[in-house]
């Protein structure tokens, strides 16, 4: 729930953003594209690669840190790496370094960070406090720390032309190539980490109780995982600035989730889409002019979630929806046929020609049912063009020799259970039918296979059992004796 | 005191653990190549026994020795096979996956896993009777299954010791069957499992020896001996109002630290 929610605001967020910029978006407009897609500037370069670097890294990330339910440290720690910069900035100086230089910053950055994740690690582990509040206080103290310090750097004269709040919304603009490569040598860190602890990770993020009981130290673990999750933010403070860097962290795993159900092809998945994120958000953003870059990074990366969403092959709303309309129909049509077969039946040996035998009028087929005639008639043209049921010369339906296979094969199911409910489960004989019903439909061949097992000792051989309720009449109740008896003994 | 021939041994173990059942001065010695049952109400700390043993939950008190050593430097001769429903069965891993998590150890943290290790965790599969099921998604697994699953993974790891939390809970007729001769099977091979166990009136057919334990240990020693109506009536019936007095007590105190 949370995960989704957090991402929908993070739209919000974005979305309204862009609108603004977008409203005051001025002139030049098809230059600037051509220039930009022609990869015209040697800056522009350094700015796609870079961003896409960013996204693919943090797609990598995030798959671990969704997977051990822990989306919201990433949330925490970037806004723990804030009080890093302020203080990098103001005690560089002091050590004999250029505080406004982008290295001593962002390494300012990464060991606040990390201070934010050892933090949480304590809170958590105190008695009564959980995982929620320990992100909670984290978030707002450092932010708050961070938001305190940028303060006193606006006072200081060369804090205000350093311009650290670029660090809180990003700048991918003012990415140079000294910030690319950095970039790029984190993105192999972090990729090398993990390639190294695949393992270990998904160990932690699947079963912690085993891994712990293997011998691997848990918090270790843990702390690992958010080093990861500090390094990709360090690297993307500049391109989409602390705020929306959860967004990176999120929203690439959350919609590679619905395309594949393995592990490593999810974290393939997840980095493309981060990787795509932050070429097209850096793309758009530099078309437009003053488009903030964080906001239409984390948009596209939205819309790929979306896009996921619907048509994710696994698991997309699309998929599901696919899936269980096929299961309804082929119940209807289970259930089409089984009526055919046993309106027949129960009219018994009275009606003449053969093919009487196996046809049935739609009214009585429609009264068979709750089903409406729009749907019985669909199934029944469906069923038709499957080759299991024809409309005959006096316009009943009747199933063909495949279809009379079909029906019996269903009635074979439906009766064994029904005798299973009776005998073994006690379900009173005028109820069976619609609770045989429910769950025919999923029965497995070696289920099948068990039941006839149970049920049929007495009466091998003979392909249908009769049906225990009122369809048949009395000859039933023989079946279930003997098969009572049976279990008496 | 150290034996190294004895599988487990626990000694005064006592675990206060903020808010959960605690248990007391636990006190039993496993022999080698024994079937042995945990059996005891909800709440009883049978959960956290298994759990103190590994070191997975803080001990106030007592000793546990894994063949005369303790826990760290024995663990590789342990195979735990935790709750069913302790793990998300939706996560992105495959039945072989899983099993293959057995192997981690001999595999190392930075090894690469080779065939022999998969066809290793193929036939653990094979012997709880789902080898068609290896290359599954988890989410795709009954109850049975997955239980079957975290059996094998156990298997896998070839350990001498085993201990179990509620292998049978919620599980199908057949698999609990095939859960029973594998343990059977182990014992013939010298092995040892302990087993949390719920079900009363299958202790007696599974079990060699049984712990009854109810936050304390009422009684344990073979089954024919104490798997009497008169020690389950100690361990079931009444409830210990004056332990449990006790512990809230301890509970409190340790609140206001």
């Amino acid at each position: 729930m949370s995960v989704h929610l957090q991402i929908f605001v993070q739209l919000l967020q974005s979305a309204s953003e862009c609108v603004l910029v977008l409203l005051a978006a001025g002139t030049g407009f098809r230059e600037r594209l051509s220039s930009l897609l022609l990869f015209e500037h040697y800056n522009t370069r350094i700015v796609l690669l870079g961003a896409t670097l960013l996204g693919l890294a943090a797609g990598l990330v995030g798959c671990f840190t969704l997977l051990r339910r822990r989306a919201l440290v990433g949330d925490a720690l970037s806004h723990a790496t804030l009080p890093g910069v302020g203080l990098a900035f103001l005690l560089a100086p002091l050590m004999g370094f250029d505080g406004s230089s982008r290295l001593v910053l962002l390494a300012g950055a990464a060991a606040s960070g990390i201070a934010g994740a050892v933090a949480i690690l304590f809170i958590r582990s105190l008695p009564r406090l959980k995982e929620d509040a320990a992100l909670g206080i984290v978030l707002s103290v450092f932010f708050g720390a961070g938001v305190a310090l940028l303060t006193v750097v606006q006072q200081v004269p060369a804090g205000r032309a350093a311009g650290l709040d670029r660090y809180i919304f990003g700048q991918t603009a003012s990415m140079t190539a000294a910030d690319a490569r950095l970039i790029a040598l984190t993105a192999a860190l972090v990729a090398l980490l993990i390639g190294l602890n695949f393992r270990s990770l998904t160990l932690l993020c699947f079963d912690e109780g085993y891994a712990a009981a293997r011998g691997y130290s848990i918090s270790l673990l843990d702390l690992l995982l958010m080093s990861l999750v500090v390094l990709i933010t360090m690297i993307g403070l500049q391109a989409v600035g602390l705020i929306l860097m959860i967004a990176m962290l999120v929203i690439p795993a959350a919609a590679a989730r619905f395309w594949t159900n393995r592990l490593w092809v999810m974290l393939l998945i997840s980095g493309l889409i981060g990787g795509l994120s932050g070429f097209f958000g850096a793309l758009l953003s530099a078309l437009f002019a003053d488009l903030p870059s964080g906001a239409v990074i984390v948009l596209t990366c939205g819309v790929l979630f979306f896009g996921s969403l619907l048509l994710g092959r696994e698991r997309g709303v699309l998929v599901r929806s696919m899936r269980r309309s096929e299961l309804a129909a082929a119940i209807d049509r289970e259930h089409l046929l089984r009526g055919i077969w046993e309106l027949r039946e129960s009219a018994g040996e009275e009606s003449a020609s053969e093919s009487d035998r196996r046809a049935a009028g739609f009214e009585e087929l429609l009264n068979l049912r709750s089903w409406s005639a729009g749907r019985l008639r669909a199934q029944i043209r469906k069923a038709s063009a499957e080759g299991l049921v024809w409309l005959n010369s006096l316009g009943a339906v009747e199933l063909t020799r495949r279809g009379v296979m079909e029906a019996e094969r269903l009635v074979h199911h439906h009766r064994l259970w029904e005798l299973y409910l009776i005998t073994h489960a006690d379900v009173a004989a005028s109820r069976v039918d619609r609770e045989a019903d429910a769950i025919e439909h999923v029965l497995e061949p070696e289920l099948i296979a068990r039941l006839e097992e149970l049920l049929l000792q007495r009466q091998r051989g003979s392909a249908i059992p009769a049906s225990p309720h009122d369809i048949a009449g009395a000859a039933v109740q023989q079946s279930v004796a003997a098969v009572q008896e049976d279990r008496r003994k | 005191m150290s034996n190294p021939a004895i599988p487990l041994s626990i000694q005064d173990l006592t675990v206060a653990w903020h808010r959960r059942p605690v248990i007391w001065d636990v006190e039993f010695d496993v022999s080698p190549g024994r079937l042995v049952g945990i059996v005891g109400p909800n709440g009883a700390g049978k959960s956290t026994l298994l759990k103190a043993v590994m070191d997975l939950v803080p001990k106030a008190s007592g000793r546990v020795e894994i063949f005369g050593q303790p826990w760290h430097a024995a663990r590789h001769r342990v195979g735990y096979v935790p709750q069913r429903e302790s793990v998300d069965w939706d996560f992105p891993v495959s039945v072989l996956d899983v099993v293959t998590m057995g192997l981690y150890g001999q595999i190392g943290w930075f090894g690469r896993v080779r065939r022999r290790h998969r066809e290793a965790a193929r036939r653990a599969l094979e012997q709880v009777g789902i080898g068609e099921l290896a290359d599954r998604q988890i989410s795709q697994l009954s109850g049975g299954q997955q239980q079957r699953t975290f059996l094998a993974r156990a298997l896998v790891q070839e350990a001498d010791l085993y201990l179990m939390d509620e292998p049978f809970a919620a599980v199908d007729a057949a698999t609990e069957q095939a859960i029973v001769e594998i343990l059977r099977s182990m014992r013939a091979a010298g092995r040892t499992a302990v087993v949390i166990h719920h079900d009363l009136h299958t202790v007696p057919d599974y079990f060699d020896s049984v712990v009854l334990l109810n936050m304390r240990v009422v009684a344990e020693g073979p089954t024919q001996e104490v798997f009497t109506r008169e020690n389950l009536e100690r361990t079931y019936g009444g409830r210990l109002t004056l332990l449990e007095e006790a512990t809230e007590a301890l509970r409190r105190r340790e609140q206001r630290l």
